[in-house]
């Protein structure tokens, strides 16, 4: 991975809830083109953070660097149209609604009747199969409900529309979690396209082996800090496991993570 | 054994195959036909068509003045109709509609009769009213989270007693006649009440299509005299319901606030602004209602609209609504509107007992929710 300059670069961001300290310093960056996993065991504030990134929340200390200026976002809205795109694995979907109208909800495209403007269903389908396809999912039919599909599949539309709509980040929080073996394989290799195509990935999970079959950097939140950031071949599979259980050897950590602890 | 992890090599292969699933390609055509709202809708109209051609085929009920009658029932219905199914399907419902009909009636005759303001403006205030109490209704809803339902109900009554009181204060009854001596010649007025292709119809009974009166003062006139204004309001109210749903990007927004309010948030669709929309809706198809019922009768009630709203609510699940939200179609509405119709004007046709329609009514209330039940499980392939 070259040293290009971060599209996001998150700084000693903290966030509390009333007495609970969620995020006491975090800082983290992504880069166009990589996959940055972010790990951590369950509390450890890895979706408070991204929801700092996402415009969700406001830190109460810290700066958002995009593209290297300073940034506040008031609202998701703003994170968006910014270019970062969120996919939240319980509300991405509505599921009676078909594959065409979930891609294109809030943003439709349409075409012009007298003074009457309607959805442009052929050129919607036809995208929505198109991206679809580019993401390596062939539909039966873009009409087809979106209940119909399968976890990863659905992950994949959520996936696909963000892709589609100019995301230059792409924050997934835990898209695994729920998934078989096949059906998390179809993600990661998703989550690959996505990289290959120079978007900024940020992939949040529980799993190791998830992390390290498409990671090119790792960091590791423990009770609203991080324990370092480590690019991939300098870190391994079983020392990553480790460091989420606890950290309990810290100090054999520090040596192999090369200082950044 | 936990996940293996995709081997390097696969990734950095370009030529990825994709991922199709063979199972998904055994979905018989038929069974997608069948996945539809309107299914049942249309099946129960078909039903009740032979139903009733075989029991009182004889009975004049599918002649020019039968189908007038229950054409007219059924539009009625129709019309209320089309607003519930729009705002169930956006997530809510609207209890209030009959008490909005009794409401809206009421103006519209203080206004004309005993204020003296011109027929059409009374109208327009009395849609103006409406609406704006329907915004509050979604307001309401949005605001404080609670659901439509007791909001509504609370609506129901605040609407009714409001009526009956107003009514009672300016005219110290109930019941307020003259509205359509007041109307006489107004623009507006002429919009809701009356019929339209009076030539056409006229010439069907010349050349005996339709059957005319031979005595009497409107000897010569055909015995339908033309398409009433009412089935013109509830045709529009259809196509145009129909055309936004299905057509149009606010109605994939309709579809989004009913299927999943958050997620259609976090992708930007003005849920809130959408829902309180389709409670407006709801009021002006109301209003509708109320003011083609004026104009017909030549007055207005304080007690009318009685059970309308669940009359309009089992017309939309007949059509294949959830009542969920977020799934439903309105010419399935329509179609429940049509069915409830025929049913209530054929039970009377064919001399049946009259009480019979009510026994009839939740039949087939609780046998289109099993119908809907089991297409939605078909849609969404749950699982469980
Ligand atoms: N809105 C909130 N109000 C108060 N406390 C909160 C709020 N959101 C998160 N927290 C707290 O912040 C901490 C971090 O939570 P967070 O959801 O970020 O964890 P997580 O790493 O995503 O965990 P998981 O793996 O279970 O999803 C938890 O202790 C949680 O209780
Ligand atoms: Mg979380």
């Amino acid at each position: 991975m070259t040293e290009t300059q971060p599209i996001i670069e998150m700084r000693d961001i903290e966030k509390h809830f009333g007495p609970v300290i969620a995020l006491n310093g975090v800082s983290f960056d992504i880069r166009a083109g990589e996959c940055h996993c972010l790990l951590g065991d369950n509390g450890a504030g890895k979706s408070t953070f991204i929801k700092t990134m996402s415009g969700v929340h406001k830190p109460n200390a810290g700066e958002i660097l995009f593209e290297g200026k300073p940034l506040k976002f008031d609202s998701p809205r703003d994170a968006m149209e910014a270019g970062i795109a969120t996919v939240y694995q319980d509300l991405a979907m509505i599921p009676l609604m078909s594959v065409t109208r979930n891609f294109w909800m809030g943003r439709e495209p349409e075409f012009r009747f007298g003074p009457l403007r309607f959805i442009d269903f052929k050129k919607a389908n036809r995208i929505t199969m198109e991206e679809m396809q580019r993401m390596g999912i062939h539909l039966r039919e873009p009409e087809q409900a979106v209940g119909t599909l399968s976890g990863g599949e659905r992950q994949t539309v959520a996936i696909a529309r963000a892709v589609h709509f100019g995301a230059k980040v792409l924050i997934l929080d835990e898209p695994t979690s729920a998934l078989g073996v096949r059906q998390t394989s179809n993600v990661l290799a998703t989550i690959d396209r996505v990289r290959k195509e120079g978007i900024g990935v940020v992939f949040i999970t529980h799993n190791v082996r998830h992390a390290h079959a498409v990671g090119d950097r790792f960091t590791v939140l423990n009770r609203g800090k991080t324990l370092g950031t480590a690019a991939r071949g300098e870190i391994s599979a079983e020392e990553l496991q480790d460091m989420m259980a606890g950290g309990q050897e810290l100090a054999e950590l520090e040596g192999s993570l090369g200082g950044t602890v | 054994m936990d996940d293996p992890g995709l081997p390097e090599r696969h990734f950095r292969n370009s030529g990825i195959p994709t991922v199709t699933d063979e199972r998904l390609r055994q979905v018989s055509p038929l069974r997608r036909a069948l996945v539809r709202p309107e299914l049942g809708a249309i099946c129960g109209a078909i039903l009740v068509f032979v139903f009733f051609f075989m029991i009182a085929g004889d009975s004049g009920m599918f002649g020019p003045e039968g189908v007038q009658n229950w054409t007219v029932v059924s539009a009625q219905f129709a019309i209320i109709a089309v607003g519930a199914c729009l705002l169930m399907i956006a997530g809510e419902f609207d209890l209030s509609v009959g008490s909005m009909i009794g409401f809206t009636g009421i103006v519209v005759a203080i206004l004309s009769v005993q204020w003296g303001v011109p027929t059409w403006a009374a109208i327009l205030i009395a849609f103006a009213l409406s609406m704006a109490i329907g915004a509050l209704n979604g307001i309401l809803v949005i605001r404080t989270g609670l659901p439509s339902f007791i909001v509504s109900l609370a609506f129901l009554y605040i609407l009714r007693g409001l009526t009956i009181w107003l009514s009672i204060l300016t005219t110290r009854q109930t019941i307020i006649g003259g509205v359509r001596d007041a109307a006489e010649g107004d623009w507006l007025a002429a919009l809701f009440g009356g019929v339209i292709f009076k030539g056409f119809f006229q010439w069907l009974g010349d050349i005996g299509v339709i059957d005319t009166f031979s005595r009497g003062t409107r000897a010569g006139q055909p015995v339908v005299e033309g398409i009433p204004m009412l089935v013109v309001w509830a045709i529009a109210l259809i196509i145009f319901g129909h055309i936004l749903l299905t057509r149009t990007k606010f109605g994939n927004w309709i579809f989004a606030a009913g299927g999943d309010a958050q997620a259609a948030r976090y992708v930007g669709v003005p849920v809130n602004r959408v829902k309180i929309l389709m409670f407006m809706f709801t009021a002006f198809c109301a209003s509708v209602f109320a003011i083609c019922q004026v104009m017909e009768f030549g007055s207005a009630a304080a007690d009318r609209g009685l059970l309308k709203e669940f009359e309009a609510i089992i017309c939309v699940v007949i059509g294949g609504a959830l009542l969920t939200g977020g799934y439903g179609s309105v010419v399935g509405a329509a179609l429940g509107a049509l069915i409830f119709g025929v049913v209530q004007q054929g039970l009377f046709f064919s001399g049946a007992e009259s009480s019979l329609f009510r026994v009839f009514l939740g039949t087939i209330l609780i046998m289109a929710v099993i119908l809907n039940t089991y297409i939605r499980r078909l849609i969404t392939g749950e699982r469980g």
